[in-house]
């Protein structure tokens, strides 16, 4: 009889992997890190169009892009005269799952179905696991998410419990754990035991899903602006709405588009810790995915990860978590929109930054994602409040994650933070390094990091 | 509380005890279980909250664990309104009213 302890499970995690994603891996990990990235996203037979329209008949995408305007007249009035960009929401909310989401599982859906999959499985607290029990209702598949939810007590916060109840809405049988990385472990073991699909957020499907936005955010502000839009801003967590985006916006000819990751700060909370999981008031589109993944994105639960955000982000932005609520209720109160955190964290950044651009140029924030009971600031604070987080008024740069947060006393406190981007790129070329033996340094490891980090294989030689 | 076969229920398991956890875990942690709650139609006859008992979740898959409630709610909810945000509200929509409109 096949083992199920801990220690055999993972031992098996390559073999599981394999035979759950309908995918040969094989020819991208025949070199501990270099691997032709472009034939990896080839494996999806279908160009953009083709995607577009699989998509279109999961009802998905096509959404609405929104012009903010009194953001837009709010962000000039602190600006200094000529400044202040344009700032645009394209408004994923509208997708079947209500977030952007819908896109990376109708795609890994339509590919799991053609592989002849019965059903499909996949670990995320976020909006996916809405997003893939919604796609896999509407393809009579079954679906199992898998969640971590409760701290030790049986404690979980509203967002996470909201995101699980719109899971069963759609029929999934959802698996609730409590905080810890083993949450992999139940995942293969629900893999091995079903024989079903992995719908990892990190294939190539899963991130072809994506490009579609990017693409209609090109089309879209031609027809609004006559131009591309020179800046477009992601919430980052895993990487893949990022990447995703960045490809679609090439495809459609944005060249010029300058591509901004954004991020709430949660620096000093583990990720792994029973007693810091409830005082993060965010549950995703945080710095405690959003850097590492960033930094190393070979993490997840495929062999390689599709997501790469270091080929094509140019900044990355982080906010403090009073900013985003702040933005959350300037959404609604200035332009009637009530929409959950994830698009929000974004839009902290480009109300930011549309201060330092030209009034001529233009922002796009990428998403927005639906609000339910539990996702809006009021439940998130009242819950927060309720475990002895100060909520105060004033600079949010003196916010403490877990401890405190600040709305800011005034609109004109919400900041641009650059992370040091060089300090990132430079951590995955060591890394790299680290892999492979001093001889084997080669022009085609060099090549492969330039293409990985966007740095020149001159900088690449001098740090390896 | 007595449930039934066919009631909706939730059930809890232990899935790894603390000694089976990975040491690279932070301490408070690897100091609890990791725990596991499901639902599905009670399969058992009749059984109190604290039994093991046997359910057939949504796909028809069984599960067996602790039975630890009847149909749960799920609880969570708008919260209350934020006075902090509230206010901060009310400042820019007045902010807004005094600014002059762009040409």
């Amino acid at each position: 009889m096949t083992k199920t302890d801990y220690a055999s499970v993972m031992a098996r995690k390559g073999e599981i992997m394999l035979s759950s994603l309908g995918i040969d891996y094989a020819p991208f990990m025949a070199h501990p890190v270099t691997f032709d990235y472009e034939a990896l996203m080839g494996l999806v037979p279908y160009d953009i169009d083709e995607v577009r329209q699989v998509q279109a008949r999961a009802g998905v995408g096509s959404t609405a892009l929104i012009e903010l305007r009194q953001i837009t007249r709010l962000a000039r009035s602190l600006s200094s005269k000529g400044k202040g960009a344009r700032i645009f929401v394209k408004d994923e909310a509208a997708n079947p799952s209500g977030s952007y989401k819908a896109r990376r599982a109708a795609l890994s859906l339509h590919h799991a179905e053609q592989a002849g999959f019965k059903g499909v499985v996949t670990a995320t607290s976020g909006n996916y696991g809405a997003a893939v029990a919604s796609q896999a209702a509407r393809r009579n598949l079954d679906c199992v998410v898998v969640q971590e939810v409760f701290d030790s007590h049986g404690i979980g916060q509203p967002e996470i419990l909201e995101k699980g109840r719109a899971c069963e809405i759609y029929g999934a049988e959802v698996m609730q754990l409590s905080v810890g990385p083993e949450l992999f472990y139940s995942f293969l073991r629900v893999l091995e035991e079903t024989g079903y699909f992995n719908a990892s957020l990190y294939t190539p499907f899963a991130i072809a899903g994506v490009e579609p936005l990017g693409f209609e955010i090109v089309e879209q502000m031609q027809t609004a602006t006559g131009a591309a839009p020179d800046v477009v801003i992601c919430t980052h967590a895993g990487g893949g709405n990022l990447t995703g985006t960045a490809r679609g916006l090439r495809k459609a000819g944005a060249d010029r588009t300058q591509i901004i990751g954004a991020s709430v700060n949660l620096t000093g909370l583990h990720m792994a810790s029973d007693t810091d999981f409830n005082r993060k008031h965010f549950t995703t589109g945080h710095t405690g995915f959003g850097i590492p993944f960033a930094g190393w994105p070979d993490r997840t639960d495929v062999p390689r990860n599709a997501a790469r955000v270091l080929r094509y982000m140019d900044r990355y932005l982080l906010l403090k978590q009073g900013e985003v609520f702040y933005m959350t209720e300037v959404l609604a109160r200035l332009e009637g929109l009530e929409r959950g955190p994830a698009g929000n964290v974004s839009l902290a950044a480009a109300f930011a930054l549309s201060q330092e651009m030209d009034a001529d140029q233009t922002i796009v924030v990428q998403e927005t994602e639906y609000a339910g009971a539990g996702k809006q600031p009021s439940a998130q604070l009242s819950f927060a409040r309720s475990r002895g987080i100060e909520i105060l008024r004033g600079d949010s740069e003196a916010e403490i994650p877990g401890q405190t947060v600040i709305i800011p006393d005034g609109p004109g406190r919400i900041q641009v933070r650059d992370l040091d981007m060089t300090k990132l790129r430079r951590g995955l070329v060591k890394k790299a390094a680290a892999m492979v033996e001093d001889n084997a340094r080669d022009d085609a490891l060099v090549q492969f990091l330039a293409d990985e980090t966007q740095m020149s294989p001159t900088e690449i030689t001098g740090l390896l | 509380m007595t449930s039934y076969a066919a009631d909706w229920v939730q059930i809890h398991k232990i899935i790894l005890r603390p000694d089976e956890r990975p040491k690279t875990l932070p301490a408070e942690t690897r100091a609890v279980p990791l725990e596991m709650r499901v639902k599905g139609w009670q399969v058992t006859e009749s059984a109190e909250i604290g039994d093991q008992v046997r359910v057939r979740t949504v796909l028809g898959r069984e599960q067996t664990g602790e039975l630890i409630a009847e149909n749960p709610e799920y609880g969570h909810d708008f919260g209350r309104a934020i006075p902090e945000l509230l206010a901060a509200g009310d400042e820019l929509v007045a902010m807004m009213r005094d600014m002059p409109k762009e040409d």
